[in-house]
């Protein structure tokens, strides 16, 4: 039972361990994030380095993660000198020669992100913690993606996004020690716009069905800057859970709002959800102010056209990169990538293993693994051979520019694997913007100072 | 010592030793060594092991003691990390204001809800609050709230997070850019190496470890007050308790909202090691993993929920790593085609689908230990205590069930 009756040796045995905890911190003052003192997080020591593949192994977007690991695994193949070279051979820069980084061999770990933020970032924490990375990679989530920049800006580490469209990853969210390869919404926008007015005409009104979360917000407010100036209405826009797996709710008021176009602002499973959905409510077959009525996925990936089947046949949509360019450096990456493990290699895995490959370039022509080192080299870096043309990571916001393709979904695809068919290459000044953009946090959004950490 | 009786005073010792030592009994094996894959030595992990203790320990004081069964305490979680982010926002990187706003307004939450779903007992209890914790899931994970009052509240998705241009009115010019406490940084640590290993000892760990011992003991004591005999006698009899005259609803009331600011305290101390706060922190999965870790310990006992914390958390973040890379190494040995059979046997128990390892335990334990982790030490305690008195033990018999 309770018993307190204070005691004149009690009083002082709690006295002196309260003293002793308040003056624990006292051991604490002046260390950082870790106490070797070679400058930055995680400097590696030994004869290896380790770099970190955070992706979503579970949830919506796990067919996107699973794809993006295999391409970072043969990333790391080929930066140790395994397998067939893969892109190091049409590289434009040729510092990497198939002896890890910098001499080190190159280890990696791997983590799930399961498309949640709290969760990515305890993955990420623990790489950064326990495995020591000096870099993380990859994941298929605009929020995720943000929530861990974030992190690694504090930490001290290299951000290399994967799979992220939002406009905010390098807009109003960018961050001094993140990296995208990917393209944004913006850049769908922009690349679509002169496709559709030329398909579907200038007098259109549309609804758009909108993940809720950044990259959807962002997306859909791209897709109505540019449809809006090319003569389009905006009938509608509503905002769907993401994961919600049951859109009919949804589609249903479509064809009674006077729209005649739908746009799909969904990716992954949701995407493959809503789509399907849309078509078994007949809305391919339908009529709508006189015209046919149409459906547009402004981001497409390999993965969910496979998912969505015979659905996607003649909708339009943008992609970052299609293992069916002609260029040689898609031809080496997809040949390396379909001997390994059987399929050729998505969207999501193209920019994860473009992304490991810039960075050990980077490395290497900073001659260290500082991040702000490595950020310096690739702040305003140009290269081609890497599938997309020649290719600029942007020093103000990080952001690659490169030429966007449109795609359409192929009427007679002959295997599984070539159900999109590329209707345009958008060349590169067409989606180019300012750097302080509106939709990009305008004048206010800075990447801030680059953080080495330790 | 300190009002508490012999057993509870060395129990408590005990917890104090394990817990400031954590960082040597986390890291049993060498740096460099194949078994390095199990250190949870970290500070990551090791906060997380206090902070979910702290969590599940209040469970424990509802759940344990007055027998209601909560299905929305990561309601209570999610709010005490916003509210500490939000003080982030407005004030500095100081912990201390975001921590008492997290217990604050925890505790108002909780109020509110329990004052509702407690009308109730039983199973329609549960459904009340899951349906108060999908609500309120729902609600961050949209920014509904904020929609209304048209500014951010919970920031969606992309969670809620400091950005450069948010007031931060007592950060000064050259304010400290990382949680701290009073100018200790919670990101601080000291690693210690010796022939081998290495032992992080982390500001941001040890200050979580005083508050959960202070914790601790105020769960102590409550479990040893009057009031924690009623919340019993709620467990075994409620009816009863009514028919002689007693009114228990003020008791679960208060026990609800205690717990509820254990609750929010653990989201604010989330929040003070990685000062953003997602959605995905009021799921029913977290309402649930509350549950679990608290069966899994052993409901009702001091030690159990903090046990099963740690076990639990264990499992996330240490067997959710071993890929197949790690596998190959360790059946290297073996000829080719072996290395193939057991990489392919243990693929579907390791990395992402460690939740099916946790799975099959939880079942072991609860089939074979109903009380939990506890019971198993205890089951130990007295083979133990047997083989004394006993000429010959039983060889291999201290594994506790199969």
């Amino acid at each position: 039972m309770s018993n307190s009756k204070l005691t004149r040796r009690g009083l002082l045995k709690t006295g002196a361990g309260a003293g002793l905890a308040l003056s624990a911190p006292t051991l604490f003052t002046g260390a950082s994030w870790a106490a070797s003192h070679t400058g930055f997080t995680n400097a590696p020591t030994g004869s290896t380095v380790t770099i970190g593949f955070n992706v979503p192994q579970t949830g919506p977007y796990a067919e996107e993660g699973l794809d993006e690991l295999r391409a970072q695994e043969l990333a790391v193949e080929h930066l140790n000198g395994e397998g067939d070279g893969g892109m190091l051979d049409t590289f434009s820069e040729k510092n990497l020669d198939g002896t890890g980084i910098l001499g080190k061999k190159v280890e990696f770990v791997t983590g799930d992100t399961a498309t949640k933020s709290d969760v990515a970032r305890a993955s990420a924490r623990s790489m950064i913690e326990k495995d020591g990375v000096t870099m993380i990679n990859g994941g298929s989530s605009s929020g995720v993606a943000i929530a861990v920049q974030g992190l690694c800006q504090e930490a001290g580490i290299i951000f290399m996004a994967g799979l992220t469209h939002s406009n905010d990853t390098t807009g109003k969210d960018r961050k001094a020690n993140g990296f995208r390869h990917f393209f944004n919404g913006y850049m769908s926008g922009a690349a679509l716009g002169p496709i559709l007015e030329k398909e579907l005409g200038k007098d259109r009104r549309a609804y758009h069905l909108t993940a809720d979360y950044t990259w959807g917000w962002t997306q859909e407010e791209s897709m109505i800057g540019s449809t809006e100036a090319i003569g389009w209405e905006t009938a509608n826009k509503v905002l769907t859970p993401v994961g919600a797996g049951d859109f009919s709710s949804y589609i249903t008021p479509v064809l009674q709002s006077g729209a005649d176009v739908l746009v799909l602002n969904h990716y992954g499973g949701d995407m493959v959800n809503s789509l399907t959905q849309a078509v078994q409510f007949g809305l391919r077959d339908a009529q709508a102010n006189g015209k046919d009525f149409q459906i547009v996925v402004p981001l497409y990936s390999e993965l969910m056209a496979a998912g969505a089947g015979a659905n996607i046949k003649g909708i339009l949509g943008s992609m970052n990169w299609n293992w069916q360019l002609p260029d040689e450096g898609t031809a080496a990456f997809t040949k390396s990538f379909g001997e390994k493990y059987g399929r050729p290699p998505s969207g999501s895995a193209h920019t994860c293993y473009v992304q490991t490959l810039l960075y050990a370039d980077a490395v290497t022509r900073a001659g260290s693994f500082a991040p702000c080192a490595v950020a310096e080299a690739l702040e305003g870096f140009e290269f081609d051979g890497m599938g997309n043309g020649p290719t600029l990571y942007r020093a103000e916001d990080h952001q690659c520019f490169k030429d966007v393709l449109v795609v359409r979904g192929a009427e007679n695809p002959t295997t599984e694997y070539d159900t999109l068919e590329i209707v345009e290459v958008t060349p590169v000044e067409q989606v180019t913007y300012a750097p302080d953009h509106a939709m990009f946090g305008g004048a206010e959004a800075s990447l801030g100072s680059c953080n080495n950490g330790a | 010592m300190l009002g508490l009786t012999k057993k509870d005073g060395t129990l408590f010792i005990a917890v104090v030793l394990l817990t400031v030592l954590a960082p040597f009994i986390l890291n049993p094996f060498p740096e460099n060594s194949a078994m390095a894959q199990f250190n949870a030595g970290y500070p990551d992990l090791m906060q997380r092991f206090v902070i979910f203790g702290i969590f599940a320990m209040g469970f424990n004081i509802l759940f344990g003691l007055t027998g209601y069964l909560s299905f929305g305490h990561a309601a209570f979680l999610g709010v005490g990390s916003y509210a500490t982010v939000w003080m982030y926002k407005l004030l500095s990187y100081n912990v201390l204001p975001g921590l008492v706003l997290a217990i604050i307004v925890s505790g108002l939450f909780a109020l509110l809800i329990g004052y509702i779903s407690l009308r109730r007992s039983g199973i329609y209890f549960s459904i009340l609050t899951l349906a108060f914790a999908e609500m309120s899931y729902r609600i961050a994970f949209s920014d509904l709230l904020g929609r209304f009052v048209g500014t951010t509240i919970t920031n969606g998705e992309t969670g809620l997070q400091v950005y450069s241009n948010d007031p931060q009115i007592l950060l000064g010019q050259n304010g400290i850019e990382a949680t701290h406490f009073f100018g200790f940084e919670m990101g601080a640590s000291r690693i210690l190496e010796m022939a081998g290993w290495s032992f992080t000892f982390n500001f941001g760990f040890y200050f979580c470890a005083v508050i959960f011992m202070a914790m601790f003991y105020m769960t102590i004591r409550i479990f040893r007050s009057p009031f924690g005999l009623m919340l019993r006698s709620v467990k075994s009899n409620q009816q009863r308790m009514n028919y002689t005259g007693v009114n228990s609803k003020p008791y679960t009331l208060a026990a609800f909202v205690i717990s509820g600011m254990y609750a929010g305290l653990a989201g604010g101390l989330l929040a003070a090691m990685d000062p953003l706060a997602g959605g995905e922190r009021m799921f029913w999965t977290e309402s649930g993993a509350v549950v679990l870790m608290t069966i899994l310990g052993g409901a009702g006992t001091l030690l159990g929920p903090i046990l099963g914390a740690g076990f639990i958390k264990y499992f996330e973040n240490i067997f959710s790593k071993i890929n197949d890379n790690v596998l190959h190494s360790w059946f290297a040995f073996l000829p080719d085609g072996m290395e193939n059979f057991m990489v392919t046997i243990i693929h579907p128990f390791v990395g992402k689908g460690w939740h099916l390892t946790l799975g099959v335990l939880f079942m072991l334990i609860v089939i074979f230990l109903p009380g939990g982790l506890v019971e198993g030490g205890q089951r130990i305690g007295r083979l133990f205590g047997r083989k004394k008195s006993e000429a010959e033990p039983k060889p291999g018999a201290i594994k506790p069930a199969e």
